[in-house]
């Protein structure tokens, strides 16, 4: 309760400059919103939904690269880079795994699928997540008292790395990610669809992010991650394996990830080596939007980005997209710098 | 004589002396031993040399943001962009075709300075509502800028060129130069002259006087009262604010005058090639140009210039010619099947080299941080300050909420 009181007391800003700054804001926001309603309006009903669902489930996609970026960052401070190429190492990997497990596009479908999807999740959630404790073990934790800038650049290093071996794996090519999801379109009234495939990615996505956020509350690991993110000293002195817990992060962050670049493959039907480093980009956008080390907040985040992506795709033009997502992310630190739910921390 | 002496006596141990003598001299015998040591078919090489210069002139511009102010930048390569629009538009036919209708052939050397004002422009209209931000929210606001600029420059039509962006930019011109054997012709003077693509050395030596007038301005300002209190901004704000430090007009100055370079940098960008493109400015340019700063020594003017040099060298020279001189060697070895693709997925040893480029340089980033994590040409001012650990007074505020 009085957590929420501070924060509440926080969030207003009582100056009289920064109150009108945060009214221009605001007048913006209400501009841009009125202007997407009355095209929404024109549209139509099937066609909103259509992009909407499409948006909801880029917005998953990116919700889950973001929770590893926000994660990294809320306990050691650094922009992990790399994080974007391990989401493409996770499509890749299960691309490669797929013949393993059975899936054969055309040779597979229907309930058959779900064991050996399953399998290739849990797979290539591991392999991801050893890949990145790997890359924290080597890369990030020597350089842990070191410059701040020290880590930021094998950060870059390591994407440049993961996105050269998947080069040379596959080439500089679009792979073909084989089709399992149904096309299907499910009716949800007054004649208007939405798309089955966006849906399972949906809900995939959300059974994950639940998963993870009881795992940082409820459990003891989730506690030490908490404590030693708010004071690494502090949380040595209480007993706590700061390495290990570090490298959990990264290990539960990439898993993400990984589950992420399958999901991707499987809703695009296509993925290139360099997809990461961009994807990323948007993915680290939508985790400040939220508030960046906010567990909730960039599932928020990544959501907001993928229908103000699509819908800014669908009602607008398509080539100032990412104008738009990238100026909002000023817009918001600008604004608003803790980002949508985080928390104003005073400066020690 | 006994000056001399003394004046060497007191800096042969000093090195960032060592680094400056040595890089001047370098500079100075670089084209005309290329040319000795290619028979004279080095001007390829000569321009390459010119074009990491402009790579030098950015590390040096970013090493006032990021290491003497310690305001980390991930959107540098947008002010680059300006600078080069910026010359774009008022050297070249471009404005003619634009709603303006009238083209502008400004003077080189003018321009010049207006791409190097424009970007600073920039640079302060962005920094005066993102400076009070702390951190590494100011990286993530300069990171945005720097994606949006570029693809503002695509998408802006024909103020721009839109996607094949503007060509035919005007060339630097002079009243006279001086032709010699560096460029297979007796000494001469040449009236009226062009710099062209036929006699880089002229490039090559435009940037070696403009990397000279730059670091001596930096390197003024570093030794000024504004780079104390850069300094003093970079190791504590609440301290400086407190000892009346304005820390965000220094800030801000600190971020201008970053981006002044960058544009600077862009303008000559723009003359050389003739021609600009919003490709060439994405965030690769902006993490290489930091990567020079953090690798060479952040803070440190030749640290900066140093880590210009050797990752030019890497990604410029090293890289691109691996591949031909991978199957160079397989040929020689008598293993020519190397060098062709089969249909089992092997694509030639060249293509595998030129494919594992991106693996070279990340090991080469990691490795060199590791080894060396605070750069090759470390500050000696920095050294002393961090020998302690990083208080915690400088993290960002860190939170991990569920």
């Amino acid at each position: 309760m009085a957590a929420m009181v501070q924060r509440l007391r926080a969030s207003v800003i009582t100056t009289p400059t920064a109150s009108l700054i945060n009214l221009v804001g605001l007048a913006i926001v209400a501009v841009a919103l009125v202007a997407t309603a009355q095209r929404v309006y024109q549209g139509g009903a099937t066609y909103f939904f259509q992009t909407l669902g499409f948006g909801l489930a880029q917005g998953a996609i990116f919700a889950l690269v973001a929770l590893g970026y926000t994660m990294v960052y809320g306990i050691i401070e650094l922009i992990n880079f790399a994080h974007g190429d391990v989401f493409t190492l996770g499509a890749f990997v299960s691309l490669a795994l797929m013949p393993v497990f059975g899936l054969n596009e055309g040779r597979i479908s229907g309930a058959a699928l779900i064991l050996p999807l399953l399998g290739l999740f849990v797979v290539t959630m591991l392999i991801c997540a050893l890949v990145n404790v790997g890359i924290e073990r080597v890369a990030y934790r020597p350089l842990r008292h070191a410059p701040r800038l020290a880590p930021l650049i094998t950060a870059i290093g390591m994407s440049a790395l993961l996105e050269g071996v998947m080069n040379v794996w596959r080439g500089p090519f679009n792979l073909h990610y084989p089709d399992f999801l149904p096309s299907t379109q499910i009716p949800i009234g007054g004649g208007v669809t939405i798309a089955a495939k966006a849906v399972m990615v949906i809900v995939v996505a959300v059974v994950l992010m639940v998963s993870l956020t009881l795992f940082v509350n409820r459990s003891k690991l989730g506690k030490a991650m908490r404590a030693t993110a708010q004071d690494r000293d502090a949380a040595q002195l209480m007993g706590i394996d700061i390495n290990r817990t570090i490298s959990a992060t990264f290990f539960i962050g990439a898993a993400l990830a990984g589950a992420a670049g399958i999901i991707y493959g499987l809703y695009y039907n296509s993925v290139q080596a360099f997809d990461g480093f961009q994807y990323g980009l948007y993915a680290f956008t939508a985790a400040v939007f939220g508030g960046i080390g906010n567990i909730p907040g960039a599932a928020l985040g990544g959501i907001l980005i993928g229908v103000i992506y699509s819908i800014s795709d669908g009602y607008f033009t398509v080539s100032w997209t990412q104008v738009l997502v990238f100026a909002i992310l000023i817009f918001v630190l600008v604004f608003r710098p803790t980002g949508l739910l985080g928390m104003r921390v005073p400066e020690k | 004589m006994t000056t001399v002496r003394n004046f060497v006596r007191s800096n042969v141990r000093n090195p960032n002396a060592i680094a400056y003598f040595l890089m001047a001299v370098g500079a100075l015998f670089f084209p005309a031993v290329v040319q000795f040591a290619t028979g004279g078919s080095g001007d390829y090489l000569v321009g390459l040399a010119a074009d990491g210069g402009i790579y030098m002139l950015m590390a040096i511009g970013l090493n006032v943001v990021v290491g003497f102010a310690g305001l980390l930048d991930l959107g540098y390569a947008a002010f680059f962009a300006i600078g080069s629009y910026t010359y774009a538009l008022v050297a070249s036919n471009h404005l003619g075709v634009t709603p303006i209708g009238h083209s502008l052939h400004v003077p080189f050397w003018i321009a010049l300075f207006i791409g190097m004002f424009v970007a600073a422009t920039a640079g302060a209209l962005l920094g005066a509502p993102t400076l009070r931000l702390r951190g590494d929210y100011l990286a993530i606001v300069t990171l945005g800028f720097g994606e949006i600029v570029p693809r503002v420059f695509r998408n802006a039509g024909i103020w721009t060129g839109g996607v094949p962006g503007i060509s035919a930019l005007d060339v630097p011109t002079l009243p006279g130069w001086v032709q010699g054997p560096w460029i297979g012709q007796d000494f001469g003077w040449v009236p009226d002259f062009r710099f062209t693509s036929a006699n880089l050395t002229a490039y090559y030596m435009l940037m070696i006087i403009l990397i000279a007038f730059v670091v001596i301005l930096v390197h003024n300002l570093y030794n000024s009262r504004l780079g104390r209190a850069w300094m003093a901004v970079r190791e504590d704000e609440t301290a400086a604010a407190a000892s009346g430090v304005n820390t965000v007009s220094v800030k801000l100055l600190a971020f201008s005058i970053g981006a002044a370079t960058s544009g600077f940098a862009g303008a000559f960008y723009g003359a050389k090639l003739s021609y600009v493109s919003s490709e060439n400015f994405g965030f690769i340019v902006s993490v290489t140009v930091l990567a020079m700063v953090v690798l060479g020594g952040m803070g440190n003017i030749p640290g900066a210039m140093l880590g210009a040099i050797v990752l030019y060298f890497i990604l410029f020279w090293l890289l691109p010619n691996a591949p031909g001189q991978m199957q160079g060697l397989a040929s020689s070895l008598g293993l020519d099947w190397l060098n062709q693709s089969n249909p089992n997925g092997w694509p030639g040893i060249g293509e595998v080299v030129s494919r594992s480029k991106y693996v070279i340089f990340g090991l080469i980033l990691v490795g060199i941080m590791l080894l060396r994590p605070q750069g090759l040409l470390p500050s000696q001012i920095r050294k002393q300050e961090l020998t302690h650990e990083e208080p915690e007074a400088l993290a960002a505020p860190r939170q991990l909420q569920a």
